[in-house]
């Protein structure tokens, strides 16, 4: 479960970055993103998924959380 | 010689290699790679961040390097204790030439040593009573100290001193910071890891030190130079364009920093990254937690600092829009004659690179404005995220090289023939008898500063005084130059 930083790049994209694995990557597709539902599968710019937790609002970003590698 | 194409560099790499066991040529040839700027993502080409092999002459630092010699050792007005044996503080003080305005001694201790000296006897018995006695009598002797941190050598973390809790107890006696930093030089692959941990520490132990003080009176247009260490003054001659655009430079982390400085860059409007490598992990911290955007910049050469003031002036007014334009023209005919100056004299020159943190890409810009081109770089100790950045301003089918070993460096040296190899203090000398003009990179052999405009004038004299010096005609012995030989070969006749 490695511990995510999210945050916005300047064109508006999510950029998905662990620290410790040297991996920024950009967030092609996210499975829940509407005011009310938020996270579920991610995929990201090199074809790797990984999930996050669903949560009930979009949350504030820049963000640390925690992911699952699928 | 010309430009190489990429089938020669490519053959080039394997001819290099073909020296190592299978072994290691199959783990090097990982770390070598031929530019290819179609790429996005540098993890197609090339590995980084990665441990040495064993056996080969690797020119990284070590935790410590990282933690003590870059990212705390420049904050002026706090006493850095080099916990452990002598040694390691005292062959590495002073060496990085961080500029600092103070007493030294009395109000700042930038170039000083302070070391617990570790004996055997501190290795069998523990070193926490010795590191509080030395905390006592720093306050003594140097009272105007700001704070203390300890910077943890190789044995403090194979015997398990409790640093932390040393710390937090002079803390309390003293009232001022102390920051147990836990960089033992075995930690990580290289510096890189040593950088981390000491943000990690200033994230931990500094950064919160005045939330909920708002007693400090900010602008909108404050800013915090992030990653400058001011060797030879640099962060200086990028403080002044800042300054001059209309930003508040409100800390400089941490080349001629100061504690205070740091504590309150949470203040801040925006956080301004020169150094990436080194300073990247605080500045994504403060902008989770304190919603302060950061950018990357790059003051060496002028077509890059005009570029990056502009892009720092887009984030804000347009009072400082109006005021980045007024510094770009003001400094203009200034650096036109610089280049009109030395363009000539360095035109077509090509220049081989190997540095750490920020230098083998930004330094890119400011060779080019000279009319030079660079041919091969390579970072120590960067990772994916450098090379990234990196690739698009190589140009194609040039030489990347990750953690290049002695050999490695030499070779290539050989085979591609620069005009100017740049590159730290262990290689100057081996280059200069192989007869190559070197500069030393790390602290710009021993001048500066680089950035900004001012610097970029110094940069292009140092540039031309070293491949232009006339010494480098005489590197041959006089009978053995081919107008000596041909001249004998008419005397024999």
């Amino acid at each position: 479960m490695p511990s995510v930083m999210l945050r916005k790049r300047e064109d508006g994209k999510l950029l998905f970055y662990v620290a410790k694995k040297d991996l920024e990557e950009t967030i092609e597709s996210l499975e829940f993103d509407s005011p009310d539902k938020w996270g579920g599968e991610v995929v990201l710019g090199d074809g790797s998924k990984y999930f996050f937790e669903i949560l009930d609002a979009p949350p504030k970003i820049p963000l640390t959380l925690q992911a699952k590698r699928l | 010689m010309a430009a190489m194409t990429r089938e020669e560099t490519e053959a080039l790499i394997q001819e290099v290699l073909e020296v190592y066991p299978e072994k290691a040529q199959k783990d090097r040839a990982k770390h070598l790679a031929v530019n290819d700027t179609s790429l996005e993502k540098a993890n197609k080409c090339i590995t980084s961040n990665r441990k040495s092999l064993p056996g080969v002459m690797t020119i990284r630092g070590c935790a410590y390097a990282g933690s003590k010699g870059v990212v705390w050792g420049p904050i002026k007005d706090m006493i850095h204790i080099s916990h452990g044996p002598v040694g390691c503080g005292q062959y590495s003080r002073a060496g990085r030439r961080n500029y600092y305005v103070g007493t030294t001694g009395v109000n700042t201790f930038g170039t000083m040593n302070f070391t617990s000296d570790f004996k055997e006897n501190d290795i069998v018995f523990g070193g926490d009573k010795k590191l509080a006695k030395i905390m006592l009598e720093i306050e003594q002797l140097f009272p105007l100290n700001k704070g203390i941190s300890v910077q943890s050598e190789c044995p403090i973390g194979l015997i398990g001193d409790d640093i932390e809790a040393v710390s937090k107890k002079a803390a309390k006696e003293t009232g001022k910071p102390v920051v147990p930093v836990r960089c033992e030089g075995f930690r990580g692959v290289s510096q890189s890891l040593g950088h981390h941990i000491a943000n990690d520490a200033i994230r931990d132990w500094v950064l919160e030190n005045r939330d909920g003080d708002n007693s400090f009176e900010t602008t909108p247009y404050d800013v915090a130079v992030i990653g400058d260490y001011n060797i030879g003054g640099d962060a200086w001659a990028s403080r002044t364009l800042l300054e001059e655009m209309g930003l508040r430079v409100v800390a400089q982390w941490s080349g001629d920093g100061t504690i205070a400085e740091i504590e309150k860059t949470p203040k801040v409007k925006l956080n301004l990254i020169h150094c990436y490598r080194s300073m990247n992990y605080i500045a994504r911290h403060m902008e989770e937690k304190y919603s302060i955007p950061w950018i990357e910049y790059n003051f060496f050469g002028p077509t890059k600092i005009a570029e990056s003031l502009r892009k720092i002036a887009a984030l804000f007014d347009e009072k400082i829009q109006a005021g980045a334009e007024k510094v770009i023209a003001r400094y203009t005919s200034e650096y036109e004659a610089v280049i009109a100056k030395y363009k000539p004299r360095l035109e077509g020159k090509r220049v081989m690179l190997y540095i750490g943190g920020l230098r083998p890409r930004h330094v890119i810009g400011a060779y080019e404005d000279l009319g030079m081109e660079v041919v091969g770089t390579g970072y120590e100790f960067a990772h994916n995220d450098d090379y990234d950045r990196t690739i698009k301003e190589m140009g194609n089918a040039t030489l990347l090289y990750d953690d290049v070993t002695g050999y490695e460096f030499e070779e290539f040296v050989k085979r591609v023939q620069p005009d100017l190899v740049g590159s730290g203090v262990k290689e100057k000398y081996i280059f200069q008898k192989m007869g190559v003009p070197f500069r030393q990179m790390h602290s710009w052999d021993y001048s500066g500063p680089y950035h900004g405009y001012d610097g970029f004038a110094i940069f292009a004299r140092d540039m031309d005084m070293t491949i232009n010096n006339p010494c480098w005609k005489n590197i041959k012995a006089p009978w053995k130059t081919e107008t000596a030989q041909n001249e004998a070969v008419k005397a024999v006749a």
